[in-house]
Formats: C-alpha cells, sequence, structure tokens
C-alpha cells in the first residue's frame, strides 16, 4: 500500500523536524563566552569581524542576519526574555526608532566615548556609528564638467532635467538624504527641493544605487545618487564593463565648499534586556578598535568612523579626503517621517 | 438515544458527538491559524495619524497599480496555465510527455529572482542593449527598448512565476474529468475548439479558478519583485507606512484592507463555483494524435512559458554565476541547502496534514462556526509576510513570555524563550501564510470526490475517518502531492517570516540569495538562486509523476475500497443521473 506507507514517511519527517527543532533551541541562554548578534548587516566581509573578536576575546558569536525592521519587530516582541545582546543596522533612523522603543540600553564605555565622535552617536551613548557611508554623485564625465555640479542644492536646477537617476524614495539611503536637506533648509525649501530633483528625474526610480551607475555608464542619465561604497566596488571589480563604467562615470563629493557631504552610518547597541552584557560592550568596544575599523574599509569599502585608521584599501584611499556633514546623525531619526511625506507630496516615486 | 442525539445536533457546535473531536481540532486549528490576522486586523481600532496623508498624495495610485496588475497577471497566469494543461492533456504530440512536468518548472524560480536576471540582461547597461546599440550604431536615447523595470514588466515576471499555479490544478482537474463527456461531445461533432470551450473547461473551472486565486493572493503579496521594479502597490503603501513614515498601526490597517480585499475574492471564487460537484464515469480518455504543423504548434505553445519562465532567466543566472567565484558561499553551500530542504519538507508535510484536517471536517460537519474557521483559515496568504510576521511574533511573543515567567515563579526555572526563534515558530509562520496553497489544492480534490461516494461508504458502515483513510485520500492522492510541492516550493522561496523568525545561525538559500542581491550583488546570487532551482527540481518531477499516476483516467484505483465505491456510485448514477445536490451530512446519517 504505497498511500500507507508515504503516510508513515510523512508523520517521520513531522517527527524527525520537531524534535530536531527544539533541540536547536537548545543551549542559547545562561552560557558564558557567547555573544547573540542580531544583525541588519549581510556583507561576506563581516566574517572577518566575527572571527577577529572570537581570536581575541574567546567569545563566540551566534548571529541572526535579517531585516533591520523584522529583528527590530522580533526584539520587540522578546521582550525581556529575548537572547539578544546587540543589534546591528545600516541606517541611522532605524537606530534612532529602535532606541525610541525603548530596547537600548546606554553603554559606559570610556574607549567608546572616546574613538567615535559624537556626531556619530547618540547622545546619551545608547547606539554608536562604526562605519560611515556618504551619499554622493556619479556622474559623466563627457557631458558634465567638474565644477558645475557641487552641490546636493544644484540636482533641482532645471537644467539637468530629465538627467538624473536614483533610486526609490522610501529606501533609507535617500530618506536620509531628504532629512538632512530638512534640516539644514527647513521644511520648506526642502520641499522645493525634492520637488526639482523629482521634475529632473531621467526615468521613475527604480534599481538600487549600482543600477544608478550603470545607467550613467550606459548613457541613459548624466547623474547619478548613489552610496560611495558602489562606486569602489565597481572600482574593485575585475569586470571588464564594470571598468568601463568606472571610466566614465567621476564623482562629486557635494557641499564641500560648506557643510559637508551627507553621511549615513551603520551602526548598533546594546540590548536592554542582553543576556550577556559584558559580552555585548566588548563587542561594541572590538568594533571600534583599530583592527576592526579597518575591516569595515578593507572589507566593504565603507569609510571607518575612529579618525586615523589605516584603510588598508586603495581603491577607496584614491578617492581622497572629503569633508562629511557634522550635523548629529540622530536628527536625522526624527525627520524621516516628514522626509516620506515631501516625498509623497512632491511625487519622486 | 437516538432522539437526545438528534435534539442535540441542532446547537450549533454541538452538531455532532460522534465527531467531536474532528470538528473540535480543525476549529482550534483554524483558531491558531487566525491568531496572527487577528494580531493585524486589531489595529483598525487603534489611532493614526498617517491615513490623511497617504489618502491625499499615494494611496489612489497605489490601490490603481494593484488593480492593474491583479488584472493583468490573472490573465496571464490563466493563458499561460489552462492552455498547455488542456494540449498535453487532451493531445499527444512530440515533447509533450517533457513538457508535461517541465511546465511546472518554474515554480521552482522565486520571482524576484527572475526579476534581478531579467534586469540585467535588458536593462540599457545590459547585453541585450549593449548589442543592439553596437549593431545599430545608436545612443541609449535614441531608440525605444521595452522597459522591463515597469507595471507590465512586474506583471509579466509574475505571470511566469505563478501560472504553474494555474497549470498544476487545471491538469488535475483535466484529467479528472469524465472522458465520457468528452466523447458525446466528440461523437456530437464538436470540434476542438468547442470541445475545450464548452465541455472541459466549464468542467475544470473549480481547479481553474483555485489556481488563479492562489496566483492573485501570491501577486497581491508580493514586495520583492514590485519593490526592485518601483511599482508602488498596496503592500509598498504598507511598507512605507510602516516603515518610512514609522506608523505600525496604519500599516495594519491598510492590512487589513487587502484581507477584506482577499475575502471578496475568494467569495467570488466560491460563489461562481456555487453548489457544482462533478460526477460521473471516469473512464480514461483518449488523447488525439497531433501530428507535423499542430504537433509543432502545440509544442510551441506549451514550450513558451517553460522558455521565458525557467529556462531564459536559468541560463541568465548560470552565466552570471559562472563569471563570479565566491568562496565563503562555496563552503556554506550545502548547509544552505540542507537546512532549506528539511524545513520545506516538514512544513509541506505539517500544511497538507493541516488542510486535510481542515477541508475535511468542513466537508462532514456542516456547522456554520466550522465553515466560518475554514474561510478565514487560509486569508494568510495574500498578507505581506513581513507584516504577518509582525501579527505572528507578537502573540507568539507574548505567550513565551508568559510561559518563562510562569516557570521562573512556580519552578525557579529559566526556560528563556521556547517558541520565539525556535523551528517551531518558523514552521508555524509557514502554516499561517501557506496554508491557503495546501487547502485550496486538497479542497479542489475533494470536491471530485462525490457526495453520494461519501453516502455509499457511510452506508457500508466505514467510519468518517476510515472512509478519509480508504476512500478519500486514495482518490485525492494527486492533489495531496500537488499541495504538499506547492508548499515545498513556497517555503523555499519565502523570505519574509524566514528573516523576522529563524534561529541563530540558521541561514536558507532565499535568505543567501536575497542578501546579496539586496546589497546589489546579483551575480553572486545567482549561486544559491540556482541552487534552490536544483534543490526544487526533485519534488517537481516526483510531482508530475505522480500527477500522472494517480489520476482516475489514467490509473484504475489502488484501494480496493475506492473500487467497490466507484462501482457502486456508478450503479447509482445510472439509476438517478444527477448526484445528489446537497452533500450527506453527518445529521442526517445519524
Amino acid at each position: 500500500m504505497i498511500q500507507s506507507r508515504t503516510g508513515r514517511s510523512c508523520i517521520r519527517v513531522v517527527i524527525g523536524g520537531l524534535c530536531s527543532a527544539f533541540l536547536l533551541t537548545g543551549d542559547v541562554y545562561g552560557q558564558e563566552k557567547i555573544l547573540n548578534l542580531y544583525t541588519a548587516r549581510h556583507y561576506q566581509t563581516d566574517e572577518a569581524f566575527y572571527a577577529g573578536f572570537t581570536k581575541a576575546t574567546g567569545i563566540r558569536i551566534d548571529r541572526i542576519e535579517g531585516g533591520e525592521d523584522a529583528l527590530f519587530e522580533r526584539i520587540k516582541a522578546e521582550g525581556r526574555n529575548s537572547p539578544a545582546d546587540v543589534f546591528l543596522t545600516v541606517d541611522v533612523a532605524r537606530l534612532w526608532r529602535a532606541d525610541q522603543a525603548g530596547i537600548f540600553a546606554p553603554v559606559v564605555s570610556a574607549a567608546l566615548v572616546q574613538r567615535i565622535p559624537s556626531h556619530y552617536r547618540d547622545p546619551d551613548n545608547k547606539w554608536f556609528g562604526f562605519s560611515a557611508r556618504a551619499r554622493v554623485l556619479g556622474y559623466d564625465k563627457n557631458r558634465i564638467k567638474g565644477g558645475e555640479l557641487a552641490r546636493y542644492e544644484d540636482l533641482a536646477d532645471p537644467k539637468w532635467k530629465r538627467e538624473i537617476c536614483t533610486r526609490s524614495s522610501s529606501h533609507p539611503y535617500n530618506l536620509s538624504l531628504i532629512s538632512s536637506m530638512v534640516l539644514h533648509l527647513g521644511e520648506e525649501k526642502a520641499t522645493q527641493w525634492a520637488r526639482g530633483v523629482a521634475g529632473n528625474l531621467a526615468r521613475s526610480p527604480r534599481g538600487g544605487d549600482t543600477d544608478q551607475l550603470l545607467a550613467v555608464g550606459a548613457g541613459e542619465c548624466a547623474v547619478a545618487i548613489s552610496n560611495h561604497y558602489y562606486y569602489v566596488r565597481l572600482m574593485r571589480s575585475k569586470k571588464a564593463e564594470d571598468q568601463t563604467v568606472v571610466k566614465k562615470v567621476g564623482l562629486v563629493w557635494p557641499n564641500q565648499m560648506d557643510r559637508g557631504t551627507h553621511v549615513n552610518i551603520s551602526g548598533g547597541g546594546m540590548l536592554r534586556h542582553a543576556p550577556h552584557p559584558e559580552a555585548a560592550v566588548r563587542f561594541l568596544e572590538y568594533l571600534a578598535s583599530d583592527e576592526a575599523q579597518t575591516l569595515f574599509a578593507k572589507g566593504n569599502n565603507e569609510w571607518p568612523t575612529v579618525k586615523g585608521v589605516k584603510l588598508a584599501n586603495p581603491a577607496l584611499e584614491s578617492l581622497g579626503h572629503f569633508k562629511a556633514d557634522s550635523l548629529p546623525l540622530a536628527n536625522l531619526g526624527k525627520t524621516q517621517a516628514t522626509a516620506q511625506r515631501i516625498a509623497d507630496k512632491v511625487g519622486w516615486k | 438515544m437516538i432522539t437526545a442525539l438528534a435534539v442535540r445536533s441542532r446547537i450549533p457546535g454541538f452538531a455532532s458527538i460522534r465527531l467531536g473531536w474532528l470538528g473540535w481540532s480543525s476549529l482550534i486549528t483554524a483558531m491558531l491559524v487566525l491568531a496572527p490576522l487577528v494580531a493585524v486586523v486589531w489595529n483598525v481600532f487603534l489611532p493614526s495619524e498617517t491615513w490623511p496623508h497617504l489618502a491625499a498624495t499615494v494611496l489612489p495610485s497605489y490601490i490603481w497599480n494593484t488593480l492593474l496588475l491583479v488584472i493583468l497577471v490573472a490573465f496571464g497566469a490563466v493563458f499561460c496555465g489552462v492552455v498547455p494543461a488542456w494540449l498535453v492533456t487532451a493531445y499527444s504530440f512530440r515533447g509533450r510527455r517533457t513538457l508535461e512536468w517541465g511546465l511546472v518548472l518554474p515554480l521552482a524560480m522565486p520571482a524576484y529572482v527572475m526579476a534581478y536576471a531579467y534586469t540585467d540582461w535588458l536593462q540599457a547597461a545590459g547585453p541585450v542593449q549593449t548589442a543592439l546599440r553596437e549593431i545599430s550604431g545608436l545612443q541609449v536615447r535614441e531608440y525605444w527598448f521595452p522597459e522591463i523595470r515597469s507595471l507590465p514588466g512586474a506583471a509579466t515576471m509574475l505571470s511566469f512565476a505563478f501560472y504553474p499555479y494555474v497549470y498544476l490544478l487545471a491538469r488535475a482537474a483535466f484529467l479528472d474529468q469524465p472522458a465520457s463527456a468528452i466523447e458525446a461531445a466528440r461523437l456530437a461533432g464538436y470540434g476542438a475548439w468547442k470541445i475545450f470551450w464548452r465541455v472541459a473547461l466549464p468542467l475544470a473551472r473549480p481547479g481553474i479558478a483555485a489556481g488563479a486565486a492562489l496566483a492573485l493572493m501570491e501577486t497581491l503579496a508580493d514586495f520583492g519583485t514590485v519593490s526592485y521594479f518601483a511599482v508602488n502597490t498596496f503592500t509598498t503603501g504598507i511598507y512605507r507606512a510602516w516603515l518610512s513614515l514609522g506608523d505600525p498601526v496604519a500599516a495594519g490597517q491598510l492590512a487589513t484592507f487587502l484581507l477584506v480585499f482577499v475575502a471578496a475574492i475568494l467569495s467570488l471564487e466560491r460563489l461562481q463555483r456555487g453548489r457544482a460537484r462533478y460526477g460521473g464515469k471516469r473512464t480514461p480518455m483518449v488523447s488525439q494524435r497531433l501530428r507535423r504543423g499542430r504537433a509543432l504548434a502545440a509544442a510551441a505553445v506549451c514550450a513558451t512559458p517553460v522558455f521565458f519562465g525557467f529556462l531564459l532567466p536559468a541560463v541568465i543566472l548560470l552565466g552570471l554565476a559562472a563569471g563570479e567565484h565566491d568562496e565563503q558561499v562555496g563552503a556554506r553551500i550545502y548547509s544552505l541547502a540542507a537546512n532549506t530542504f528539511v524545513l520545506a519538507a516538514v512544513a509541506a508535510a505539517v500544511a497538507v496534514l493541516v488542510a486535510l484536517l481542515l477541508t475535511y471536517a468542513a466537508r462532514t460537519i456542516k456547522t456554520p462556526l466550522v465553515q466560518a474557521a475554514n474561510r478565514f483559515a487560509v486569508l494568510g496568504y495574500a498578507l505581506p509576510g513581513a507584516v504577518l510576521a509582525v501579527g505572528i511574533l507578537f502573540p507568539l511573543g507574548k505567550i513565551d513570555n508568559a510561559v518563562a515567567a510562569w516557570m521562573d515563579a512556580v519552578f525557579g526555572v529559566k526556560t528563556g524563550l521556547l517558541l520565539t526563534g525556535s523551528m517551531t515558530a518558523l514552521i508555524y509562520a509557514y502554516l499561517v501564510r501557506f496554508l491557503a496553497v495546501a487547502f485550496q489544492t486538497v479542497e479542489a480534490g475533494l470536491t471530485r470526490v462525490t457526495p453520494s461516494m461519501d453516502d455509499a461508504a457511510r452506508s457500508l458502515g466505514l467510519s468518517p475517518a476510515r472512509t478519509l483513510a480508504r476512500v478519500h485520500i486514495p482518490v485525492i492522492s494527486g492533489s495531496l502531492a500537488t499541495a504538499a510541492l506547492l508548499v515545498f516550493v513556497d517555503v523555499m522561496k519565502e523570505l519574509p517570516a524566514t528573516f523576522a523568525m529563524r534561529p541563530f545561525n540558521f541561514d536558507t538559500l532565499a535568505v543567501e540569495a536575497y542578501n546579496l542581491a539586496k546589497d546589489e550583488r546579483i551575480a553572486e546570487a545567482a549561486l544559491p538562486s540556482l541552487l534552490m532551482v536544483g534543490v526544487a527540481l526533485l519534488p517537481v518531477i516526483l510531482l508530475s509523476r505522480q500527477i500522472a499516476r494517480s489520476s482516475p483516467a489514467t490509473k484504475p484505483a489502488r484501494s480496493p475500497a475506492a473500487t467497490e465505491l466507484r462501482r457502486s456510485q456508478r450503479r447509482r448514477s445510472l439509476a438517478s443521473p444527477e448526484d445528489s445536490p446537497t452533500p450527506v451530512s453527518i445529521d442526517e446519517s445519524a
């Protein structure tokens, strides 16, 4: 009887699965030498941090890599019994919102306060930015001369009609840029600016930052808004077509003559109910160490937030120094909803 | 004693004493599955300030885009699913055997992966347009090229990704329909088209409608494809309210409207299915041999969706994967594949068992409560996964913390969280999300088991449980296998719930592919994507064989009891040309 045989093997699969489910949940609690990490970073080069930390401290890292919002909701739902010690994410607005929800605990650490500049961390030291991500402009060197495009404000100039490529306004990278415009210019002028940018788009927003750079390379638009490390990644690519794009596309570091280029951070903090608080602080301190800071630059082409750290990344170094906006990043979170409303209002999809 | 039973049976909920366990267990299961939806719907009662903004700016266009997308995908999926299903069932031609199972392959290709592959290939910077420019000497803006990242583009991707639902259910229905009807039509001089339109299609309608409903619910829940193409749909709006505007309440309210919309679609589907039940003599349908031009045309029609929904994107991915060597993925890839396979297999088994429990309870117990619970229990499918994940996390976290506090207070044992973040929670999440797939499929199968068969089994003295085991399951084993496969591939491709609820250090192929793609490393994402296809291939092939084997049209029944029943049913249908329109309920037989 085939039916009953399949039936029986089905039941066996179910029971086996459930047993292994309970086994897997086993040893999360109460053990020393473990750090439970929830991280929204998902760069393969991050493996180097984890290995480095374990080597330096003997503490094993158990981790879940996931969407920041999913992990955040999970921490909230898990409440006081959450196994998570540290939450890492890649956007300052998310850090701000997580703090608002009361999931972080203040960290007392002289090393962290001393090494990480104050505008890259929470005023109460509940979260810290470990790497900076600059929002830059990639431009078609054949069509735009140096100096023609120097500020974010220039993007709203009608002369770039049908020339700008960017991703959706609801992406955190664009939201934080719009937020910074609101904070610097005020809501009204920021709205005008966003309307200008939306009116200059070469195509409706779509794809990621790399796609915008490739579009400039292909001649679809003259300017792309992108985070800097996507460009560096193309520089480091061995593919011929990526090299062609790099040759054709130049980078503008906006607002160098005034407030500096807008940056967002990747960072994190210790959770209020962390079962291993000591390990958590040690991990955060490790992320601010010279070794880890270099790994941020070397692995994922991000700028270290600690000053004077070796980059060990010739492509990134070749971009030279730039002036970063020193606006306290904590403010960007508060303005994010306003930024989205503005984008919706002016039709920046 | 009998009078007492009869009296009690009029009280809803106590309809059947003898079947109490079935009714109650189905009710409890349905409630478990419904709990997360209640957590989402609860938001309707909370205040939100984002509504006026959304309604004034983006919401109308979101609704319009969603409707357009749903309509396009409905047409696309039904066309790509039904026509090949009929061709491979009613005709024989060169390549039919391969296409018969090949048509299911796109199921293994997640829609968002397909979207990545096509975008990479077709965008201005991609190989197709680059070659075009080299040949023609034109510049980018000097020619017109269809934009893949658009609403029609998204509809195309989703149609190719979801038509197999329609194909599988339509084919099962075509295989199962009484050949006598087709033969009669042929004798009456109906042409091929007329037979298809007037006889086969109406008979297969419940299956087709169930498949289309699945495709539409998937479309409504899709976030990966539409967000990558920046096509703003209702789902996008939910995410925007939640994540960008920081208003989870508004997101929950929007999600509730989506649920209402889906409930409406499902009711329509049910309404059109009506009380129709199809039965009759199931003799093998003789497939007609096609020759030359016609055979070629049929093969071409069937091959088109396989080509665009599977072969071409797979080849693009292969090309991408060949250009990248990612050592870290390489080392982990086997554990990723194993995790994926185990998770999907367990979830599929659980979902099919639960679906069988619910559908069978609804069939035997005509209590409104059981019926209603079933209608609602499938809605989780249309909710965007992340919204559902929050809906699941919330009650689960509450229970977990309550249990932990209790264990600590009473026994002084620190248990931590037992459910959240364990495989149990994950399987539960999959069940909530994908029960609809199993449910629709099993139910469509059960409608093909005529009430007279139940009737005969019961009058021969079989208990309901044994009727299920010896009559229903053998007859609908094809549907059960289909249901298991659909859940399997769905779980394999699933992202948001896996993201939100998986245990420590436990990644799947879908997670890996998505992480890489989200980081704009499409080429590196190609390898795990291809492996997902590989993991799905085995069950897909098994399934196709199962369908072909289990259909009454091509194989005599395996169970002697079922054979006996069919005989008796045949006698009955000879005696009375129509099946009894109202299915037998337990009350009446008791």
